[in-house]
């Protein structure tokens, strides 16, 4: 039993890790520009198959690293000759935009590399189990936790020590003061919309390591990045943070007693939230109104 | 909040002038529009098949334009935006099917079912929702929407999981001593759909002309202005939610009794953002424009998806393509060049 509770805590934590980046992308694109990224899980595929088709000629390292950054590219193309048209525009606009994009951008995935899964061969000294035990934390989800944890750190460094970062953060808390200090708010909004899509990409590598490709992986981890960020509270990335991997592991720890409720308890978890605490165990008093 | 409204100050559009708007763009339906699109509704069993079209077809736009109605009841006339009423419409879905296939054979019975399903869950859950705005109330009506669709999907043995819900078909209609036979006849159900439309349209247009429905519009239009003048905006917004939801539902029995199957697709988010474009397209501050636009996607969809598997890519284009030239959709930019 504790083997098994152990292993779904593993299990958690890693799904959790993965829910935690998409969020935090989700979350600053969200915080600066008031768009909610429909089309972000499928920006994480598409940096899943980047790295499939990378991987030949660079191999895996180089991939991990240079697929997220042309998949962040291509956020970054996306926002300076999309997105950026409708930020003045009703709400309803930016959610329909990144919808289409999402359809399409799955059926260009699907027409591309086929509708089946196909594997993402991760390196050798990755994939070994710890011991007969701990047989299910092999090499590869260390490793990928660690980038995680890395990359997770690295952004709050990002925000809190680099002056873009810093810039970023004010202008989550209020854009116009930001913009009459001078400070260039379109490509403010673009590049943290292309660091929001790099992360999205990144997650797309490390999970296509663990799960495999497919062109709707990313539709299962949208939803509880969107949940992760209002039980979090929305404007604090902390706070994202600890959602995403309270849900994550809520509903690993459910599929050990009641596997049919795992989906269902994440949505219980955001009701009790929004029911004892509307602004999310973090958020800024007013932000999420 | 959105750029579209044109709210200038000074134009407060409380006082209830039935029809027109100061901006001179009908906000509620004229009877000449009315009388025009009741026309070609009730003849459409005659001419469709000369056009290429099936009875279902016609039915089916019937069906997503009453929901695409139900939320423009929410999105045009009160000014929030909910991105997850395909969960409404899909309970209402299963909420009829269910109970065809377990409880009843009655037609009504299962309607009702259907209606009160979906329309009490969308109250419920809209105590929640209703403190939201803007792009959050999106996001939790995004969020509290797939629930259904993982319940559905999960509890197989009762819902049909992942395949659907089977084993059910619509009866013929009662009332006392006369049978109405839709369950045969393709043109009956039709008119039985387009019966249970009007009755909504009728339901929609009262409360849209009554007090409640200028109070509705005065709160899309200025929010802060509608509290400072003693209007709860959180109850008014949650009760138009509530009232939208049963008519969503009401639209998903009719989709369940028209296809004699309801599935977990038509509880998905993705429908959602249909239902939405649906609303955009067609217009999504005229009170038609829905219909229109569900009658094009709806065609366009059976037709697309005919031809190629890349369906997908069409529709994404379509999202695209409205948001960046049409924003007004077809309606509203027919009514607004002769104001301008």
């Amino acid at each position: 039993m504790l083997q098994l509770v152990l292993f779904n805590v593993t299990n958690g934590l890693i799904i959790g890790a993965f829910y935690v980046l998409m969020a935090l992308g989700v979350a600053m694109i969200l915080n600066l520009s008031n768009v909610i990224n429909f089309a972000h899980g499928n920006f994480l595929a598409l940096g899943g198959y980047l790295a499939f088709v990378l991987i030949p000629y660079t191999g895996f390292w180089v991939a991990l690293l240079v697929s997220p950054l042309l998949v962040g590219l291509l956020g970054y193309i996306i926002e300076q000759t999309m997105v950026r048209r409708v930020y003045s525009r009703d709400p309803v606009y930016s959610l329909l935009l990144t919808f289409g994009l999402s359809f399409i951008i799955q059926d260009v995935c699907r027409y591309i590399w086929g509708p089946n899964g196909l594997p993402l061969t991760v390196p050798d000294s990755l994939s070994q189990g710890l011991s007969e035990d701990l047989f299910f934390i092999t090499g590869y989800r260390i490793f990928m936790m660690s980038i995680v944890i890395v990359s997770i750190v690295g952004l709050f460094a990002f925000l809190r020590y680099t002056r873009l970062g810093v810039r970023i953060r004010a202008g989550t808390l209020d854009l116009d003061t930001v913009a009459a200090l001078g400070i260039n708010v379109r490509l403010l909004r673009s590049l943290n919309f292309a660091v929001g899509i790099f992360l999205a990409g990144l997650a797309g590598v490390l999970a296509s390591g663990q799960i495999g490709l497919n062109p709707n992986m990313g539709d299962d981890l949208l939803l509880p990045a969107f949940i992760a960020i209002i039980v979090g509270g929305v404007g604090s990335l902390t706070g994202t943070l600890l959602g995403g991997l309270l849900i994550g592991v809520a509903s690993a720890l459910t599929t050990v007693f009641w596997a049919s409720a795992q989906e269902a308890v994440i949505y219980v978890i955001m009701a009790l939230v929004l029911l004892v605490r509307p602004r999310g165990l973090m958020g800024e008093e007013g932000m999420f109104t | 909040m959105s750029a579209t409204t044109t709210a200038k100050p000074g134009q407060a559009r409380l006082n209830g002038r039935p029809g027109v708007q100061p901006s001179g763009r009908p906000a509620l339906p004229q009877w000449t529009t009315a009388a025009v699109i009741w026309l070609v509704l009730l003849s459409a069993p005659l001419w469709l098949s000369l056009v290429g079209g099936y009875t279902a077809l016609a039915s089916h736009v019937v069906v997503m334009a009453l929901v695409a109605m139900a939320l423009n009841f929410l999105l045009g006339f009160t000014g929030v935006m909910s991105f997850g009423h395909a969960a409404y419409f899909g309970l209402g879905a299963y909420g009829a099917g269910l109970t065809l296939r377990y409880l009843s054979d009655s037609t009504w019975f299962a309607m009702l079912n259907g209606i009160l399903l979906g329309g009490i869950a969308g109250t419920l859950l809209g105590i929640l929702i209703c403190r939201r705005r803007g792009v959050y109330f999106a996001m939790v009506t995004i969020a509290f929407g797939q629930i259904f669709y993982y319940i559905a999907y999960r509890w197989d043995d009762f819902t049909g999981g992942y395949d659907g819900l089977r084993g059910f078909s619509r009866q013929p209609l009662t009332f006392g001593p006369w049978t109405i036979d839709i369950q045969g006849n393709g043109t009956l159900f039709y008119y039985f759909v387009l019966f249970v439309f009007g009755v909504c349209i009728a339901l929609m247009t009262f409360l849209l002309r009554s007090p409640f429905g200028r109070t509705l519009i005065a709160i899309r239009e200025n929010q802060r202005r509608a509290r400072f003048l003693g209007i709860s905006v959180d109850k008014h917004i949650w009760l138009s939610f509530s009232i939208s939801c049963f008519f969503a539902s009401t639209a998903g029995a009719l989709y369940a009794l028209l296809n004699n199957f309801a599935d977990p697709t038509s509880l998905h988010y993705n429908l959602s953002g249909v239902i939405v474009i649906m609303v955009v397209m067609g217009g999504m501050r005229s009170f038609w424009g829905p219909l229109v636009g569900a009658a094009i996607y709806v065609v366009l969809q059976d037709y697309i998806s005919s031809m190629t598997v890349n369906w997908m890519s069409f529709v994404g284009l379509l999202f695209v393509m409205v948001v960046m030239f049409f924003p007004r959709g077809i309606l509203g930019m027919l009514q607004r060049r002769p104001s301008t």
